[in-house]
């Protein structure tokens, strides 16, 4: 146990703050841990919805033909699917959830900067999630534009298109405060001693992601206003009967959405440099170049954008740009995969649930970056554009990287905001079922793409059916684990054995506070004498 | 519900740059599709840009830049503690952001009538890229339209703060960001003024 925390005095935890009572207690709690739990829970809500799509998505692809559903129904469900699982659930979760409860402590700080912009922030993302709901009741049904809305379909379809893209615009200011909040708040309020040298790698690549945030989702926001003045006033920019071009769309596109992947996968690298050295017992390997690597993923992977159109009529120069820069963005990720087993080596190492998701990320966001690469080079891209290879692909990065992080971090954090933990066994038998649910559901498919099976498609040739019933088969496997991490996780946290300040012996300072946190996090303002993972520094043997 | 009250100006100034930056990107989407519109159309953009209200948009770029003006003395005066003129400079910002509106409805009103709005029957018989042109135009303005209100309604409320004593000489950090968020306004018209009215 460290020195800085046996001089803490005891304060009540948040959960027993006074003030407002009952829901309002939350509702309008500018406590960042409040917005965090807040944000964590509304977002889990959208992912468990949109799992349900996915799943009957998968069922309906069991066989051939029709399933349990027809044409227009399929394009909804992979339209929707992608829209939380993006735009409601990772885009916002992992900056509000994570970042919101974690962050503030780890720099030694008693709020965000702006702790009312903080709770706006979650406001305009319900907000912006209720008018996307009601968008799916409302007008000409669910959109069906895949959620990359591309005109010049999203611009005719009768769908409530303008009012889902709408919801969207509102979620994406929201991201955009929180990002301005964080980049405000870790350039002010670290406290004493906490050096830029010092943070923890969370707080660095929320730091990058909160970057990513400001510069790109802007441009996001006025593409969905074009589109909307696209539908509603005929602007006709890019309608080429009248002199606009849909290729202007799918750069401005881009140009937000691919840098969005790193808003989703950089906090999951962030959570995962943070777990490992902590469970290997060892100083983390290259620290600075972690560091660094974050900002030159936000750097670069915001150059990348033309990948996306390789087939799109661009300029064979621009697809070669555009290549190059692909595979620039793999030497920073490269460069964090490498470091991470540096740390691995020698290391003591115990495999307990955190270090098992954090150890799967390690192999699955490999595989996803690897067949990126796949994708980046123009050459191959041509043959697998629009095939199941590039679901399988994504499903790689966001939900085997991004997503184990997520639930690396539930396991390795929530104990500290609950003061309770969950059983060990149940979370690790949840962890193997999700592997090995994962890798049958989605190995398949890049198989199936490079066999030639194109995406969106409900139905499909005969040739298919062997592979596509395994990996619907290994989405249930997939959903099992999911219902036992979850409700070994509800049950844990709410009735299991209580935890002391430091139940994994880490050396960042939200271990050093009590389990759960007082209000103002310290009631002694700290002064950071140890770098983050400096076990020996902060007393721990 | 905060236990201190905590206190950092340079940290909520930051803050507002940062909200700057999205501003600026958020009107750069628009600006990149003028660049790319106008390499594809010369002409086009020449003919339409050569028929925009000069009148009206040499007007508006004087009376903005007055405002600009307007609240930068403003911000001077607070910090002399001088409350009667911070409220008449920041009356007279206001003022200018609702003459500015009003041309902008006489213009508005004047392209309408000549038959020139986004799908309208007299733009959509011409060439394409006049029609581009003038989407591009409305949709531009009327952003630009949008932030002047809200700028306006901005700088209302810092005014009623100021006049409840609540922003003054030791604590004008609102003021500033208020006059911030004018300038950048400005700084949006700038480019606007000469690339839709001058240049073509």
């Amino acid at each position: 146990m460290s020195p800085a925390a046996e001089s803490q005095p005891v304060s009540s935890s948040f959960w027993n703050d006074t003030g407002r009572t009952g829901i309002f207690s939350w509702i309008f709690s500018t406590d960042h841990k409040r917005i965090g739990l807040l944000y964590l829970y509304t977002a889990l809500t959208f992912f468990l919805i949109a799992v349900v799509l996915g799943v009957l998505m998968r069922i309906e692809l069991m066989a051939p033909g029709r399933t349990i559903m027809g044409a227009q129904t399929y394009n909804a469900l992979f339209t929707v699917h992608g829209v939380m699982m993006l735009f409601l659930f990772i885009i916002p979760g992992f900056p509000g959830a994570f970042g919101n409860l974690v962050m503030p402590i780890q720099i030694g700080a008693q709020d965000v900067a702006f702790p009312r912009l903080n709770l706006f922030s979650w406001w305009l993302y319900i907000i912006g999630a209720a008018i996307i709901i009601t968008s799916l009741f409302t007008g000409g049904g669910p959109p069906d534009t895949g959620w990359t809305f591309y005109v010049p379909f999203s611009a005719r379809t009768g769908t409530n298109v303008s009012l889902a893209v709408f919801g969207v615009f509102i979620v994406g200011f929201s991201s955009i405060l929180t990002g301005l909040n964080f980049v405000t708040t870790i350039h002010r309020l670290r406290a004493d001693g906490m050096t830029w040298g010092r943070l923890p790698l969370f707080v660095w690549s929320l730091y990058a992601t909160a970057w990513v945030q400001i510069l790109a989702t802007p441009i996001l926001g006025i593409t969905l206003v074009l589109v909307i003045a696209e539908r509603l006033l005929g602007t006709g920019l890019f309608d080429p009967a009248r002199g606009g071009d849909p290729l202007m769309y799918q750069h401005l596109f881009w140009i937000y959405s691919h840098p969005a992947v790193y808003i989703m996968i950089l906090p999951g690298m962030g959570v995962i440099s943070d777990i490992i050295p902590v469970f290997s017992r060892k100083p983390i390997f290259g620290y600075k170049m972690i560091a660094f690597s974050s900002l030159a993923i936000a750097a670069a992977g915001s150059l990348v954008w033309g990948h996306h159109m390789f087939t799109s009529g661009m300029s064979d120069m621009a697809i070669l740009v555009f290549s190059f820069l692909t595979f620039v963005v793999a030497i920073p990720s490269a460069i964090k995969v490498f470091n991470w087993v540096s740390t691995l080596y020698r290391g003591s190492i115990s495999l307990e649930a955190p270090m098992l998701f954090a150890l799967s990320f390690l192999l699955l966001f490999s595989i996803g970056g690897l067949t990126g690469l796949i994708l980046g080079a123009a050459a191959t891209d041509i043959h697998v554009h629009d095939t199941q290879f590039v679901v399988g692909h994504f499903h790689y990065v966001i939900f085997g990287g991004g997503v184990f992080a997520f639930f690396a971090g539930m396991h390795y954090w929530l104990p500290k905001f609950y003061g309770r933990r969950y059983a060990e066994k149940p979370a690790i038998v949840a962890w193997v079922l999700l592997f090995v649910g994962f890798n049958i559901t989605y190995f398949t498919m890049m198989v199936l793409g490079m066999k030639g099976m194109p995406r969106r498609y409900y139905d499909y040739l005969p040739e298919f059916t062997a592979l596509n019933l395994a990996s619907t088969v290994g989405s249930w496997i997939m959903v099992s684990g999911l219902l036992l991490m979850l409700a070994n996780l509800f049950h844990g946290l709410l009735r299991g054995t209580p935890v002391g300040n430091n139940p994994w012996e880490g050396a960042t300072l939200e271990w050093s506070i009590p389990s759960p946190p007082p209000t103002e996090n310290f009631v002694v303002e700290p002064v950071v004498t140890h770098g983050p993972y400096d076990f020996k520094g902060a007393g721990i043997p | 519900m905060s236990s201190q009250p905590h206190r950092d100006d340079a940290g909520a100034k930051l803050g507002m740059w940062l909200f700057l930056f999205t501003e600026l990107l958020l009107f750069g989407g628009l600006f990149l599709l003028y660049s790319a519109y106008l390499a594809r159309y010369p002409h086009e953009f020449a003919v339409a840009g050569a028929r925009m209200h000069l009148v009206f948009g040499t007007l508006n770029t004087v009376i903005l830049i007055s405002s600009s003006l307007l609240v930068a003395m403003a911000v001077t005066a607070i910090q002399k503690g001088e409350r009667r003129t911070v409220l008449l400079l920041l009356g007279g910002t206001i003022l200018c952001a609702a003459v500015f509106l009003f041309n902008k409805y006489l213009e508005w009103s004047a392209e309408i009538n000549r038959g020139i709005y986004p799908d309208s029957p007299r733009l959509n018989a011409g060439p394409p890229g006049e029609s581009v042109f003038y989407s591009l135009y409305y949709l531009t303005v009327g952003l630009h339209g949008l932030h002047v209100l809200v700028g306006g309604t901005l700088l209302a409320i810092v005014a009623l703060r100021v006049r409840q004593g609540a922003i003054h000489a030791g604590n004008f950090v609102l003021l500033e960001n208020g006059a911030l968020y004018w300038h950048l306004v400005d700084l949006v018209w700038i480019f606007i003024f000469p690339l839709y009215y001058l240049i073509l």
